[in-house]
């Protein structure tokens, strides 16, 4: 029973995160663990942006030249 | 065995879909249910995505999932990260999703549901979608470069030009229309006004939040946001019945158009933190709730469709706006079936996020489908309001008057029947003083928003906070939409001004800064004025011009597509993108030459402007110009949307001219000649 719990439990926190990073990419911030992830398999002698700066990077990446949207 | 039960199943579907068409196109006389028309939708998406899209995805562009994409090959955990597919779709379908599939479809409903239904389905499946799949898939090729970029390494530099150009005359006619919209919502309305006021201040809150207060947090801010945006509707509420603050948000059409001149001006040179990338977020956010809560609420009601199949109006005399079915229907419906400006956003950020070739099909085909039943459920909204009312709030106050009395009249005259309290009761149940004259979308689509959620949720006033909720949404992401493209408008006139004098590129200096954002301010803030104060209602002028600035972006964009296909020796499939292009180009081209040189004086700008003209000299002064001086702005302002007009035909032919010299070059060579980056395997990045 309580396995049952703890499975559902993870299976409901998993789509919560899910959620969390598609809405995030859907105003144009990709995933901080993926970066440091990356950063730590290929880069390993830099120090990583902390995740104030990722944001604020990636906030001014993405409007620096406006932004091309939909009608 | 399996596959035998599968084909059944798929069998049986297609003849569901087939019977629930066939109810939405033969059923005449009494209204039918939305339900219907909902249905056959989602069948046609459904089979179009299993076999027309997996056919492209198989044989025109053969998807190869052991090539490496650029997320894979250049992968830096920040622009090119490999993305799960249903993530990205996501972030696909926000920067696609806009006003424009919102409004094009209430302005066609004016012909009956049926032409804009058929033309939304088919013109997705074979035209639209295919255009933003096959883009996305040569971006992909191609490091996730720009459209312009690509039209200019595969046709030349001279189609490159003609492309950018094309692209910053959409940019600011776009501007120009969406900032009409929102200027007719929110004329006289001060509980409108209001509210899309506040979403300045609630903006700035919520960057000082995410930048100083918790760094970051782009959920938190933006339910804080969207918390104080509910807040900020009920106080629109108290506002409009104060008699001390009612007046303060009251402006007409030309003081909102010099206000949003000013805010598109000033919000496009602040920094981005505190104004653009806050709203951004709300509006992403609600935009897309909002689509889920229309989606929903509209399988709950299903109410019945009040618009006939096809109103009279298909011979082109319709007052919505002129012009016959072909082409005029297609160039209004515009972003709802087929959007030049997906080619934008399919070259931009998606490419560079795909972890494997073979997702194109859903984020690019899929994704399309997905907007065009946005479209659908748009022209539901609009084609379930009592016909009356619809023509009531979209004909200009020429044909109308300014009474509710004059307007049941006349609308009685075009065969529709309406009393005077209704239109009275309407106004009132949605907290306005009037109703009559809205054209642009907006209003109507929120008017037919309300009365769907108000059958789910009803309650005293919450017809009235429905509509303001709608019309928020809608100039929510409108705004953010004119701050951004002020932006992009800006840098490309930089671009532009730098090939003649060099100090005017450098994107830091203030002095470029300033002047390219003045001057394509007042590029889009020349039209939205004209839009304004035209006695027709200014959506009658530049909603085409619009239309075929969009249908001649796509037109550009597989223009290119079918170059390319035979570049790289895939002769045998370019009907599928060659099919779509010569409509395009046609319905441009026709819709092009009307606009210009039509008898009609509605539909042909020179014709408008040689009867002013001719009456200017007689001494006559022309209904419902009031002076000499107002009719020669007519003259002028006609004379202006021809070269427009003019130029955007100019852009399609030489691109086509462009496109058929790389294809013949591309057919005498023996060789593939498409400029691809080199096949990088998948394998041999796994490390």
């Amino acid at each position: 029973m309580s396995m049952t719990i703890e499975r559902l439990r993870s299976a409901a926190r998993e789509i919560w995160r899910q959620t969390v990073i598609t809405a995030r990419l859907a105003v144009g911030v990709p995933d901080y663990d993926t970066y440091v992830e990356h950063q730590r398999l290929h880069h390993a002698q830099r120090t990583p942006m902390s995740r104030q700066e990722f944001f604020r990077e990636r906030m001014d990446a993405r409007y620096a030249r406006g932004r091309n949207r939909c009608c | 065995m399996n596959g035998l039960f599968a084909k059944l199943a798929w069998l049986l579907f297609a003849v569901f879909g087939a019977v629930c068409l066939g109810v939405v196109a033969l059923q005449r006389g009494e209204p039918i249910n939305a339900i219907w028309l909902v249905a056959a939708s989602i069948a046609v998406f459904v089979i179009a995505y299993r076999y027309y899209g997996r056919y492209i995805a198989n044989n025109v562009l053969q998807l190869d999932p052991a090539r490496a994409t650029p997320a894979l090959r250049r992968n830096d955990g920040l622009d090119y990260v490999p993305t799960d597919r249903w993530v990205l779709f996501g972030h696909h379908f926000a920067a696609i999703a806009g006003a424009g599939p919102l409004v094009g479809p209430v302005l066609a409903a004016q012909m009956g549901y049926l032409p804009g239904t058929l033309w939304i389905l088919f013109g997705v499946v074979f035209a639209g979608a295919v255009q933003d799949f096959v883009i996305l898939f040569l971006s992909t090729r191609r490091d996730g470069r720009s459209l312009g970029e690509m039209i200019r390494n595969e046709l030349g530099n001279a189609a490159g030009g003609v492309a950018m150009l094309g692209i910053l005359a959409i940019m600011i006619i776009l501007l120009a229309v969406l900032a009409l919209v929102v200027v007719k919502a929110l004329a006289m309305s001060p509980w409108g006004t209001f509210t899309v006021a506040m979403t300045i201040p609630i903006a700035f809150f919520m960057g000082i939040y995410m930048r100083w207060l918790r760094p970051g947090r782009i959920l938190e801010a933006s339910v804080i946001g969207l918390v104080l945006l509910l807040l900020s509707i009920w106080a629109g509420g108290q506002v409009s019945q104060s008699t001390e603050w009612a007046p303060l948000f009251t402006f007409d059409g030309k003081m909102l158009a010099w206000m949003l001149i000013g805010y598109g001006f000033v919000a496009s040179v602040l920094p981005v933190w505190l104004l653009l990338a806050p709203r951004d977020y709300l509006s992403t956010f609600l935009k897309i709730g909002t689509i889920a809560l229309l989606a929903l609420a509209i399988f709950i009601v299903h109410p019945n469709l009040q618009m006939p199949a096809l109103t009279r109006f298909i011979d082109g005399s319709g007052p919505v706006w002129a012009g016959s079915l072909f082409p005029f229907l297609f160039i209004t419906l515009a972003c709802g079936s087929v959007s030049g400006f997906h080619a934008l956003v399919s070259s931009g950020t998606t490419p560079k996020m795909m972890a494997s070739e073979t997702d194109a099909r859903l984020i690019g085909y899929g994704g399309m489908l997905v907007e065009a039943f946005v479209a659908i459920m748009a022209l539901v909204a609009a084609a379930a309001l009592q016909p009356g009312v619809y023509f009531a709030m979209n004909s200009p106050a020429a044909l109308l008057g300014g009474t509710v009395e004059s307007a049941a009249a006349a609308i009685s005259q075009l065969g529709f029947v309406i009393t005077p309290e209704m239109l009275a009761q309407t106004a009132k149940d949605i907290g306005e003083t009037t109703i009559l004259s809205r054209a642009g979308g907006a209003p109507t689509l929120a008017v037919g928003m309300a009365q769907i959620f108000h059958s789910v949720i009803s309650g005293q006033g919450m017809m009235a906070f429905w509509y303001h909720y709608a019309i928020l949404f809608e100039a929510l992401f409108i705004l953010t939409t004119i701050d951004a493209g002020t932006r992009v408008g800006r840098f490309m006139i930089q671009e532009l001004l730098g090939t003649v004098y060099a100090p005017l590129r450098h994107t830091e200096s203030w002095t470029g800064n300033l002047i390219a954002t003045a001057l394509c301010v007042l590029g889009w803030g020349w039209f939205l004025y004209q839009g304004v104060v035209d006695p027709l209602g200014g959506i009658n002028t530049l909603w085409p011009l619009f239309g075929i600035a969009n249908q001649m972006l796509a037109a550009l964009a597989l223009i290119f597509a079918c170059a390319v296909l035979i570049k790289m020796k895939r002769e045998r499939w370019v009907w599928v993108t060659a099919v779509p292009t010569t409509w395009l180009v046609i319905c441009t081209l026709v819709a092009g030459w009307q606009k210009l040189f039509h008898e009609n004086a509605k539909i042909g700008f020179l014709a408008n402007a040689r009867r002013f003209g001719d009456a200017i000299a007689r001494g006559e002064i022309l209904a419902p110009a009031k002076s000499i001086e107002e009719m020669q702005r007519v003259v002028v302002n006609n004379y202006v949307d021809a070269a427009l007009c003019a130029l955007f035909m100019i852009v399609v032919i030489s691109t086509l001219v462009f496109g058929l010299r790389a294809a013949f070059a591309a057919r005498r060579s023996d060789r593939v000649s498409a400029l691809e980056t080199p096949y990088v395997a998948v394998s041999s990045l796994q490390t």
